[in-house]
């Protein structure tokens, strides 16, 4: 939802990384997107290719993504499950117990410069 | 191969606004001034709880609005005509405000001689959720109308909320909201969460609340 937010603190961090290590262009960018992050990657590539227009060091960049699985656990029963289909009541032993233990991810993963 | 230099990064796209943000609180630790972010979705009285709050609070602390909208600046004027400082802030098409943001309005509008700074935030419950601005106090609304099944829709804003304030309680008989319910469903988000059942429009509960918030902030003073 606040996928031009997110397009902002990505590219910012992303042109200073790449100029710390004396990069003059950044041609790939990789993003790791939980399940339950609430970031559309669809979105995301959308208002990333109009921000690039507009970044020089970003020109053309590349945004890639890979999904992140949401699993929760459960402190009740001591299992774990997938949280996109089961929210936050335990198949397992209808505990609401629990939390999340991977999924909500937003991580910049490596980039690809020169 | 590749034909670029791969550098591997493994950082929280979050990363650098949450470093900001604990240092935007460092600097207001610093000068002795409390902020508050005050989060709701649009329309469920946040500038009306202000108003009212802001004459509820002890004489003696001195309080500074900051309202973000993306345009306009009807809420700034609301506020202005209790006679309290205030600015508002234009996010620009923004969803919610980050803490360099919140920064930039905390120095337009000057701490020297504030005790409590209210940012009131973009109105809107998932985006604001995800940026920390910064601010010592985080206080959502969720107003009657809006149903008591939103702690289920949108956890985030309340797990990471201080309180909720529960507002227009006067209009309790025409809607079936139930009060036990949103208690049970907030708290499953969050444990600790404190809840204010208020009427901005009639003024019950706003006392409550506003004692609260004086205690919050002497405590913070003494740490």
């Amino acid at each position: 939802m606040h996928e031009l937010g997110v397009v902002f603190h990505i590219a910012d961090s992303v042109v200073k990384i790449a100029q710390d290590n004396g990069a003059s262009r950044v041609r790939r960018v990789t993003v790791q997107i939980g399940e339950v992050s609430t970031v559309i990657p669809d979105y995301l590539i959308d208002v990333w290719k109009w921000n690039c227009k507009r970044t020089p060091m970003l020109e053309d960049c590349e945004l890639l993504w890979e999904p992140i699985h949401a699993i929760t656990y459960c402190e009740n029963c001591g299992k774990t499950y997938d949280t996109v289909p089961q929210g936050k009541i335990c198949p397992h032993c209808g505990s609401d117990r629990t939390y999340l233990q991977q999924g909500n991810e937003l991580e910049i993963k490596e980039i690809a410069v020169e | 191969m590749d034909p670029y230099r791969v550098i591997e990064v493994k950082q929280s796209v979050f990363a650098d606004n949450d470093k900001d943000a604990d240092a935007l609180r460092r600097e207001m630790k610093g000068q002795g001034t409390f902020l508050v972010n005050l989060m709701s979705s649009p329309g469920s009285g946040k500038t009306t709880t202000l108003t009212k709050l802001l004459k509820a609070l002890p004489r003696d602390i001195r309080v500074g609005v900051m309202e973000a909208d993306i345009d306009s600046d009807v809420d700034a004027g609301t506020i202005a005509a209790t006679g309290t400082r205030v600015i508002q802030l234009h996010t620009g098409g923004m969803c919610h405000l980050d803490a360099d943001m919140t920064r930039q309005g905390v120095r337009q509008l000057g701490t020297e001689g504030l005790d409590l700074v209210i940012l009131e935030n973009v109105g809107n419950l998932v985006c604001p959720a995800e940026f920390d601005t910064g601010a010592a106090l985080n206080m959502m609304i969720l107003s009657v109308p809006e149903g008591h099944d939103k702690p289920l829709k949108y956890p985030l804003v309340f797990q990471v909320c201080n309180a909720m304030i529960i507002n227009k309680i006067d209009v309790l008989p025409y809607f079936d909201f139930d009060m036990e319910k949103v208690a049970e469903y907030a708290r499953m988000r969050n444990p600790d969460i404190r809840i204010f059942p208020i009427s901005a429009k009639t003024g019950e509960g706003v006392q409550a609340l506003a004692d609260w918030l004086a205690e919050q902030i002497r405590n913070w003073k003494q740490k």
